[in-house]
């Protein structure tokens, strides 16, 4: 029983964690077909660059509390910075083309962001718990909870709440929700689709940002903190379907508890159960398990 | 044309064989390194003819070097044209089976799941105790049909071999190019269903074309084995995948020879920022790679190839 | 886009590339009179902060001194045999086909006299039977693996290091030691070789130390997984009495601060086999109470010796930082190579002795390094046994510094194999002929 409750709360702590991470992954393929792999990149400059505002936040002796807002500040500074400047300088450039090609570009983009981050912030490890361990924790019979994983799991649902809500319900949404169906249409209804693209773009690179920033204060922020993030955050999306919101999220809440699960169960198989879930699922339903229908061409 | 291309294979052969006299042993190794590495590269090439990325190479190619490695150490076989055959064999197996699954899907879906199962292959090799886990194992050096060379007597004869292995490959893949079958390759990327209407299975080419793939790679992953004497789970990692991808752009498609030429100028920027430049290498290559896309899309075998286009 | 590019810009890239092949091969020679030493260690990725750039700030710092001659004894004679060390560093990241690349192009390229590296295990293998090819003196620093001279033996590869396995017994004989007996223990690794053989060498050792310890979990996160929730709640759950783990650098702080946050280390006392290093990153955050080991008499677990002295000294002030044990391992080797060097220069009457006359001075060498004593007894005189010790951990609030209390000092013989069995079979044999006095 203990077992049971254990993975439940481990599985949705470590689902929103990825949910966080490949929300952004999601919407940026789901609007601009482009599978970034430069957000690995975003997610670790967002977590160097919290870790270090938080840094000299606590040095300068101001209350916890607000070291969260400097979290979330961090995130969108890097977000809009790098995303704004990655799609005006570089990604305008390779539009038309091949979605392979475009795939690549991003692959180049995250090998040269990876040495930046090693020339900014060189190859030490940075810390940022202060805020994780500030929230203490919370005893639930032999289980010890930390209160600030449980926070990870409310802000993961306020994120999906936030993106469906603005993708659904608000007009620039729905404009993104058409030129994600057909981007020609979009433009010949006069919807300016290179400002869509540049908007989705840095608010995929702000989500990445964000995923990264408020990991931060629970490890230690090290080089090649990127490279493991992208492989993740492709199966979650592989698996929940790319531009879909409700698709990432089950798909992370599916991968979540299978890890916990495993962990607690069979520890052999952890390492690779995320890939055989993901081929599993892709066996079955090759776009995904919400993606969105596409008409084919004849 | 097609003349043309073997002529022309046949005579980059023999430069090849000719100028392993002349250069130094560190340029010998590269440069098998370089070939090996293009065998994969070739199949890549094959799919990407058919708009298909595949970002799980790496799991031919570590099955190959792993079949190898385990037959030396299993069953003592050190010859390395018999491995050569096993690896591409064991290696065009796995691929049929793979590609059973995998011929159904297309573009970014097809990528993913081809990353899916190699990184299965890798997280199984690093478990596996018994085939010496992350730290990998030292394969014996090769025997070529009863004659055992060592030292750079044996560097030199491995080159031999992947360079004719190379010969073999280029030219086998470019006579399946010209076939009927090979043909359609394109055309299944610019629209399926009317290929269909032909009487073909796209499915089954892009099968095949995956099981070619397959066998390449586990060839040159044999050779990579042979070549650097250790074989770990490595090269099933993702990230030699996308080394492969890479060299692919670097080098176009415009024929067989193209991945050779990328995959040589790539070990050789890849061992220089290493030297040079050894906290920004990583930083060397990305840009090289932009630098392809952006003003060489057809690679660089596009500088060899205007000429003819302006005609 | 570019349009139009001549043919000859094509045409010329074959042939530079193919020029460069031929003839960049200029080998770039060592100066007259000078020993050129190639480096590698890891300088980026994971590996790099707690192991490769303080092993490359130790040999930085080493090789200059050498060189002016300025060490204190028995290490103040000027150079190696009197000749200056020329170092070429190089990134130990890339996998081990680069490296071994690497290894070829550090000998026949850049023609280096011996080579002093390695960290991962992984390049360990791949690289000592190319540096056996080529013929090239090189002596590991810090991989682990028991592996090397267990399964071939080798003249020209040399390690100053001892083995992992020495870590494992070291932890698993302090554990009796200090917390007297323990009725059950769990493990957290991580999941490739290093982890994997960590923990087996730690229960071979218990099995025969504590017959009576119970294993209740084994967990193998991936290696950089960083989030280890699960693991944290599997091992609340099953609550042992210690917690065995060689977690190293950044996942090793990512799992303190995880598991400090949630009240782990009050209920399984942890052992860390690779924990110094984080010791001086996690501060107060490193629970007291936890038990640390440095693989070897390193860092803070050093005897008090002019020499340890001047390295924590000299170290800590260029570099902001004291050495970790990576930065002793690596002044071990270079240390090891000197005195082979001036040994065989002696044996040579003086006169700058030729590789084979070092190889004959390092082989059954007994040297002294920073605040120990290496002996190359194992793998025919290739192979270093040191003395370990194991520490517990106080955090002393009042200077704001780690430090560790309780140490125990274990001999070499007591915690290494002896020659001619290999380390899985001592411990299955329960560790016969251990001298632990």
């Amino acid at each position: 029983m203990l077992t049971a409750f254990a993975i439940l709360i481990d599985g949705l702590v470590y689902a929103s964690w990825l949910f966080i991470v490949a929300i952004g992954l999601s919407l940026i393929f789901g609007v601009m077909k482009i599978l970034n792999v430069a957000h690995g990149a975003f997610y670790a400059f967002g977590a160097y660059g919290a870790a270090t505002l938080v840094g000299l936040y606590f040095e300068a002796g101001l209350p916890v509390a607000g070291a969260f807002a400097a979290m979330l500040l961090a995130a969108v500074l890097i977000g809009v910075i790098l995303g704004g400047i990655l799609e005006r300088g570089l990604l305008r450039r390779v539009y038309g083309r091949d979605e392979v090609i475009v795939l690549l570009v991003t692959y180049a983009v995250f090998l040269i962001l990876e040495d930046v981050l090693l020339l900014i912030w060189g190859a030490d490890s940075y810390f940022a718990y202060q805020p994780y361990v500030a929230l203490g924790n919370v005893v639930v019979g032999e289980m010890i909870i930390s209160t600030y994983d449980l926070g990870l799991i409310a802000l993961a649902g306020l994120t999906a709440i936030g993106a469906w809500w603005g993708l659904n319900r608000t007009r620039s949404g729905k404009l993104l929700i058409a030129v994600i169906h057909d981007r020609e249409m979009s433009t010949t209804l006069g919807i300016n689709v290179t400002a869509v693209f540049a908007i989705t773009f840095v608010i995929g690179a702000v989500l990445g940002a964000f995923g990264g920033a408020f990991t931060a204060p629970k490890i230690s922020v090290t080089p090649g903190l990127g490279v493991e993030v992208i492989v993740i955050a492709f199966a979650v999306v592989a698996i929940g379907g790319m531009g879909s919101v409700a698709g990432a999220l089950i798909g992370s809440v599916i991968v979540g508890l299978c890890r916990a699960a495993a962990v607690h169960l069979l520890p052999e198989v952890e390492l690779f159960v995320i890939y055989a879930v993901m081929a599993l699922v892709l066996a079955f339903r090759p776009q995904g398990l919400f993606s969105r229908a596409e008409a084919r061409k004849i | 044309m097609p003349d043309r291309t073997l002529l022309l294979l046949c005579a980059i052969f023999a430069a090849a064989v000719a100028v392993s006299f002349v250069m130094p042993s560190w340029a010998v190794f590269l440069t098998t390194i370089a070939v090996a590495k293009a065998l994969v590269v070739l199949g890549l090439m094959i799919l990407w003819r058919t708009g298909l990325v595949s970002f799980g190479q790496a799991l031919y190619f570590g099955a190959g070097g792993y079949a190898a490695g385990l037959a030396g150490r299993w069953l003592g076989l050190t010859d390395a044209i018999a491995l050569c055959l096993l690896g591409a064999i064991a290696a065009a197996l796995i691929a049929w089976v793979v590609g059973l699954l995998l011929a159904r899907y297309r573009e970014i879906f097809f990528a993913m799941l081809s990353l899916a199962f190699s990184m299965i292959l890798y997280g199984v090799l690093v478990k596996s105790e018994a085939l010496g886990s992350t730290d990998g194992i030292n394969i014996a050096s090769a025997t070529f049909l009863g004659y055992a060379p060592s030292g750079p007597a044996q560097v030199v004869s491995v080159y031999l071999l992947t360079v004719l292995a190379g010969l073999i490959a280029a030219s086998v893949v470019h006579v399946f190019l010209q076939s009927t079958i090979g043909q359609l390759t394109a055309p299944i990327r610019d629209n399926e269903i009317r290929v269909e209407y032909l009487g073909v299975s796209a499915r089954a080419v892009v099968h095949l074309e995956v099981v070619i793939a397959g066998a390449l790679a586990g060839a040159g992953g044999v050779l990579t084995a042979l070549a650097v004497g250790h074989i770990d789970p490595e090269m099933a990692y993702w990230t030699t995948s996308g080394g492969f991808v890479f060299v692919t752009i670097l080098a176009g498609t415009g024929s067989v020879i193209a991945p050779f030429l990328g995959s040589l100028l790539f070990e050789m920027v890849r061992s220089f920022a290493m030297a040079y430049a050894p906290e920004t290498w990583q930083l060397m290559l990305g840009a090289a790679l932009l630098v392809t896309i952006l003003f060489f899309p057809g690679g660089l075998w596009s500088l060899f190839e205007r000429r003819r286009a302006r005609a | 886009m570019i349009q139009g590019i001549p043919h000859k810009l094509g045409k010329t890239l074959a042939g530079g590339t193919l020029a460069a092949l031929i003839g960049a091969g200029a080998p770039a020679a060592a100066q007259d009179g000078a020993v050129k030493v190639g480096i590698v260690a890891f300088l980026s990725g994971p590996a790099a902060g707690p192991f490769g750039v303080p092993a490359r700030n130790a040999a930085e710092l080493l090789i200059e001194h050498i060189n002016q001659g300025s060490m204190p004894p028995p290490y103040d004679s000027a150079g190696l045999a009197g000749q200056q060390i020329q170092a070429v560093y190089i990134d130990e990241a890339g996998g081990t086909t680069t490296q071994v690349t690497e290894m070829r192009n550090l000998v026949q390229r850049e023609n280096v006299d011996a080579i002093v590296g390695y960290i991962s295990s992984g390049s360990c293998l791949a690289v000592a039977p190319v540096a056996e090819e080529l013929q090239v003196l090189t002596v590991f620093f810090d991989c682990g693996t028991p592996r090397i001279f267990e399964e071939t033996s080798y003249k020209y590869v040399f390690r100053t290091t001892p083995h992992a396995t020495m870590d494992s017994v070291g932890a698993a004989r302090y554990v009796k030691d200090k917390l007297g007996g323990v009725s059950s223990y769990a493990g957290i690794n991580q999941n490739y070789a290093w982890g994997q053989d960590s923990w087996r060498d730690f229960v071979a050792a218990m099995k025969s130390l504590e017959p009576d310890a119970e294993v209740t979990t084994e967990l193998f996160p991936k290696l950089f997984a960083g989030e280890y929730g699960s693991e944290v709640s599997a091992l609340l759950v099953s609550g042992s009495d210690i917690l065995h783990s060689s977690l190293w650098g950044g996942d090793l702080e990512s799992f303190i601060v995880q598991s400090l946050a949630r009240g782990l280390p009050q209920r399984s006392t942890m052992v860390l086999t690779a924990g110094e290093p984080e010791m001086f990153r996690l501060k107060e955050q490193m629970p007291d109470g936890a038990i640390i080991g440095g693989r070897g008499v390193n860092s803070v677990f050093a005897d008090d010796t002019e020499l340890n002295r001047w390295f924590q000294e000299e170290f800590s002030e260029r570099y902001d930082t004291p050495p970790v044990y990576s930065a002793y391992h690596m002044a071990h080797a270079i240390l090891g190579l000197k005195a082979a060097y001036d040994k065989a220069a002696e044996g040579a009457g003086g006169q700058v002795p030729s590789e084979d006359q070092v190889i004959e001075a390092f082989e059954n060498l007994t040297f002294e390094t920073m605040g120990s004593t290496m002996e190359m007894r194992l793998g025919n005189g290739h192979q270093a046994v040191g003395a370990t010790a194991y520490g517990t951990y106080k955090f002393d609030k009042e200077s704001g510094q780690p430090t560790v209390v309780d140490v125990i000092r274990y001999p070499a013989e007591c915690v290494n194999p002896p020659e001619g069995t290999t380390s899985i079979e001592w411990l299955e044999a329960g560790m016969p002929d251990a001298k632990c006095g």
